[in-house]
Formats: structure tokens, sequence, C-alpha cells
């Protein structure tokens, strides 16, 4: 089972390094925003499958719960303040 | 029970997957958007009921599927704060006349 998470854990990260693409080469800001979006909540499904490698997964959630936390509120506060100053 | 679990890690994948492309190769902002947010939202549904099932029943498979929920309701929040923000900040969604102008 371990081989299975370890698989689907390098996709993830393939995935979540392929979200990068767009926050380096969006050509809106809210590109970026959206970029980092996805990147987050692939990371946060990284984190918890790392949990089910090492065998630490009551550590490891806590920590993806927090991630995803902190990845809401950073999208949610920079989305609010480019809508303000992105005006055109 | 463990081909289950695989089932689910595996189309789990395969949706995040979809997103990720989605986001990388569609041509505008709002189509990119409709992308991320619902087989981005899927492919994380799929694949922490994935491992909350290979965990059993206590307290840190409870977690994931909190993990779950909050992301079953946060993710398509941002997308449509990011909506939101890009109508009013004036990015211009792609028409049938974008396609046309070479």
């Amino acid at each position: 089972m371990t081989s299975v998470f370890v698989a689907v854990a390098a996709c993830a990260v393939v995935l979540a390094l392929a979200y990068l693409y767009r926050v380096a080469a969006g050509p809106t800001v809210f590109d970026r925003i959206l970029g980092l979006s996805g990147f987050g909540t692939s990371t946060t499904i990284v984190l918890i499958l790392i949990g089910c490698v090492y065998g630490r997964l009551d550590m490891f959630v806590d920590i993806g719960l927090g991630y995803a936390l902190l990845n809401f509120v950073g999208v949610l506060a920079a989305a609010r303040y480019f809508e303000r100053t992105e005006r055109r | 029970m463990t081909t289950l679990i695989t089932a689910l890690l595996a189309t789990g994948l395969f949706f995040s997957a979809v997103a990720s492309m989605g986001v990388l190769r569609l041509p505008d902002f709002y189509t990119r958007l409709h992308a991320l947010s619902k087989a981005e939202t899927l492919g994380t549904l799929l694949t922490l009921a994935g491992v909350a099932l290979w965990q059993g029943l206590d307290l840190t498979s409870a977690k994931v599927l909190l993990v779950a929920v909050f992301l079953f309701l946060t993710n398509p929040t941002a997308t449509h704060v990011m909506a939101r923000a890009a109508v009013r900040a004036g990015v211009a969604p792609l028409t049938n006349e974008d396609r046309e102008r070479p």
C-alpha cells in the first residue's frame, strides 16, 4: 500500500509544479492567484499522502488542515486587494 | 478493500490531472477558473476519501474527512471570490470576436 501512496504523491507533486507555470506566466494577476490556489490544494493532498507514507497521518493531517486554511485566507485577501487596485 | 482504496486514489489523481491540464491549457482566465473549481475539488474529495478509508474509523480519519469537507466548502468559495474580483477589475472574458481576429 505504501508504494501506491508514494506513486500518487509523486504524481501530485508533478501536478502541483504544473500550477507554478501559471503562477509565473499568467497574463493577469488573477491568473497568478488562481495558480497559487491550485498549488495550495495540491500541496494539501501531498502533505496528507506523505503522512500515509511515513505512518504519521495523525500529525500530517493537522499540518494539511493548517495549510489549507492559510491558503484559503491568503487567496481571499489577495483577491480582495487586487479587486480594488487593478481596476482599469 | 485495497482495490477500492487504489481506485479512489487513481480517480482522484485523474481529476486533479484534468484540473491541472485545464489551468495550463485553457485560453482565458474564466475558463481556467472553471477547470480549477470543479475538477480540483472532486479530485481532492476522492483522494481524501481513499486516505480516510485506508486509515479506518478513528479520530485521524475524522480529521481527514474534516479537511475534505473544508476544501469542499472553501475551494468553490475562493474561486467565486476570484471571479468576482476579476469581473470588478475589468478582466474581459474571451468571446467569439476574439477568436475570429488573428
